[in-house]
């Protein structure tokens, strides 16, 4: 049983199904790749394994808890990276970083800091303002929050926006570094990021057409809730 | 628990029940009516005014019967998240906004004639009218939102804060009122009732609520059915007839008032 | 305990260097409360009777223009979602929030209320009536102020909405913080009403929290 695992997801954004019946599992060490046409639910599937949202069914498991059961554990081991980068403008980059460092309960913060800094090389902008950073300065500093603190896994949307080739390759180079030391890396991306041997996700496979979705769901019998194989094999 | 498989079964079990229930409201209210307007004794001191209070009274129960329901909808919904429950709520706010403007109305054509003013500040007037706003505040919030999903949740959650609210305003005006004019003159709902006014204003009381869970199942039903053509618009069903899909929400307290 | 004084040490930070909105609260304070005696008057009686009154209600309504913003930056640069997401439990962060809310809105409300008092004539009977009870109802005006700056995010014209959610929510605060100034003024004991006011406060920090992480869970899905 993998470590990290959701078994037959459905997703509904307002009163549009995303995707419906996906699985996925990953193990320590585990990259998995999200692929998929605009609206194809890469980001929903990443908040949904943040516990941001609630899948309408299905499950998301860490060695067999689901993640609902204890939100804060799940929180402490997981670093995400959505669309914005919540860089304060008027907060110099170490005091942007300082709050998670502190919220993660971290020792030694200004030390992982420059750390982060360092690996992601902006260390010579750590006292600048928000405000005067560049929309790839930017995304750096971001990047730097996922490095500070312990982390088993990094849910990463589309972390390659606003970075050239080179920040891509240190990107790429940091997921790999995360790897050997036996976290999971789950990410989207349109360009390409060098990353060893993921495994592709295609969400576009498990796009439902509705019609057939709201066939099978107004059947009154059906009340969403379904035996699963795979639990019951346990 | 589902909001597609579950609306069905609401569909189904209401189908059958609406006439009954349709018919018998207004049985009750046009025998209300004809009780409180042509067969019930007029007051000796108030004369034909008080007929005004068949009307009043019922509206009142109904502003504060609705705003229950709308908390427990908003309960339901947060304990078990039952999609049914924020649709509930949702068509309910109109019509409880409704009934407590008209209480509120009627209630100072009644003050007129019989105090000599349109509006005091007394306890229960000031306290229907903070409950007034408390339904618009609900509405806008509903409302404000372009996924209504999100509306009708922050909604719920809001009909609930109010709920632990209601109380405690509804104690600190009584308060605020008795500390500025002590022993109030301004009784609403006046002596005890004769027995002869009490059939109508019984009649008329569960005309009206009869008349709430009609409207309610109608809006209810409206709601699911909308949901229901927009899936399926979004499922590409119609889609040579896309162009002329209807705009989503066409006002969902537009249609309370009538 | 660790989460709290994080979140309130950053927003203190925050308010700081952007500062503007203390001080904006309290002009708007200040010039609320300057605009009664252009509308009843200028007589000293009317003024000192009314003083309480009107110092409450601009408080009021000071306090409310500044809830709009509690979340609403958070929101909109994706700093929410990162809080939400952070392992303290979101009640605590709403809770560091809500104080440092109060820090810079509040306090300076009590500062400025006696200054407003002296200019209404307000007899110096109600003074520390008037900032005894201001302590304990701003917090609570921040507090359920929280709940509906968490509910109107991502909606179409918060600010007006807002006002509209929270306003009636506040009359209980209005009326015993109010009160409690008119019965020292008349030199009754206002006891009563101050315990109730932290009656009102205790509650306030007990349940809000939860229904303002409530609301923020919602506006993040």
């Amino acid at each position: 049983m993998a470590v990290f695992s959701g078994s037959d997801l459905t997703c509904l954004r307002g009163e549009r199904l995303v995707f419906g019946k996906l699985s996925f599992a990953a193990n320590p060490g585990d990259a998995i790749m999200l692929r998929g046409r605009n609206g194809a639910g890469k980001s929903s599937l990443l908040r949904l394994m943040a516990g941001l949202l609630v899948p309408r069914s299905g499950q998301i498991t860490w060695n067999d808890d689901p993640i609902h059961s204890d939100r804060i554990a799940h929180h402490a081991r997981l670093q995400y990276l959505g669309h914005q980068d919540a860089i304060k403008p008027v907060l110099s980059v170490r005091d942007n970083l300082h709050l998670w460092g502190q919220l993660r309960g971290v020792d030694d913060i200004d030390r992982e800091i420059d750390t982060a800094l360092h690996a992601l090389d902006i260390h010579h902008l750590s006292r600048t303002a928000g405000r005067y950073l560049s929309s790839g300065q930017k995304r750096r500093t971001a990047l730097a929050r996922i490095l500070i603190g312990h982390a088993d896994l990094w849910l990463l949307d589309e972390p390659t926006v606003g970075l050239d080739r080179e920040s891509s390759n240190e990107l790429a180079q940091l997921i790999a570094d995360f790897r050997a030391k036996g976290g999971i890396v789950i990410y989207s991306t349109h360009i390409d990021l060098a990353v060893k041997e993921p495994t592709l996700l295609d969400l576009d496979e498990f796009a439902i057409p509705m019609i057939e979705w709201l066939k099978d769901h107004d059947a009154p019998a059906d009340d969403g809730i379904r035996s699963d194989p795979k639990r019951a094999a346990q | 628990m589902h909001r597609f498989a579950k609306p069905s079964v609401f569909l189904k079990l209401t189908a059958p029940i609406l006439p009954w229930l349709a018919g018998a409201t207004a049985m009750l209210i046009a025998a209300g009516l004809y009780f409180a307007l042509f067969a019930s004794p007029i007051d000796y001191q108030q004369g034909d005014t008080v007929r005004i209070m068949y009307l009043h009274v019922p509206s009142a129960w109904m502003g504060l019967f609705c705003y229950v329901g709308m908390a427990i909808c908003g309960a339901m919904s947060l304990i078990w998240k039952h999609p049914l429950a924020d649709i509930c709520a949702r068509a309910t706010a109109p019509i409880g906004a409704t009934f407590t403007a008209l209480c509120l109305i009627t209630g100072s054509l009644w003050g007129e004639p019989m105090w000599g003013t349109w509006w005091v500040w007394d306890a229960r007037l000031t306290s229907m009218l903070i409950l007034l706003f408390l339904y618009l505040g609900y509405i806008a919030l509903v409302n404000a939102f372009d996924d209504p999903d999100r509306g009708s949740k922050a909604g719920s959650a809001l009909a609930l804060v109010g709920a632990v609210n209601v109380p405690i305003v509804k104690f600190s005006v009584d308060w605020w009122n008795t500390l500025h004019q002590p022993a109030s003159i301004v009784r609403m709902d006046g002596p005890a009732v004769d027995p002869s006014m009490q059939l109508p204003l019984a009649l008329m009381i569960l005309g009206f609520t009869g008349y709430y869970f009609v409207v309610l199942i109608l809006r209810v039903r409206l709601e699911l059915n909308e949901r229901r053509i927009r899936a399926l618009h979004l499922s590409g069903m119609f889609d040579d007839t896309a162009q002329d899909a209807e705009p989503y929400d066409p006002g969902h307290n537009a249609e309370a008032s009538q | 305990m660790n989460g709290f004084t994080a979140i309130l040490r950053r927003d203190l930070q925050l308010a700081m260097r952007q500062g503007a909105d203390s001080v904006m609260v309290v002009a708007f304070f200040i010039v609320t409360t300057t605009l009664f005696p252009f509308g009843v008057g200028p007589e000293a009686n009317i003024l000192a009777r009314i003083a309480s009154g009107v110092i409450w209600v601009s408080a009021l309504l000071a306090a409310m223009l500044s809830l709009e913003r509690v979340f609403q930056t958070d929101y909109e640069d994706g700093t929410l979602e990162l809080l939400t997401l952070s392992p303290v439990s979101l009640e605590i962060v709403v809770l560091g929030k809500v104080v440092a809310h109060w820090l810079t809105t509040g306090l300076p409300l009590i500062v400025a209320a006696p200054l407003m008092a002296v200019m209404l004539n307000m007899d110096t009977d109600g003074f520390v009536v008037l900032m005894i009870a201001m302590l304990l109802g701003t917090p609570a005006l921040s507090l359920i102020g929280a709940i509906g700056a968490a509910l109107i995010l991502g909606a179409r014209r918060g600010g007006v909405l807002v006002s509209l959610l929270v306003l009636p929510l506040y009359i209980p605060i209005l009326i015993f913080g109010a009160g409690a100034v008119e019965a020292a003024l008349l030199g009754m004991s206002a006891t009563a009403q101050l315990q109730i006011m932290g009656a009102i406060l205790l509650l306030a920090l007990a349940a809000t929290p939860f229904a303002t992480a409530h609301a923020l869970r919602q506006a993040m899905e």
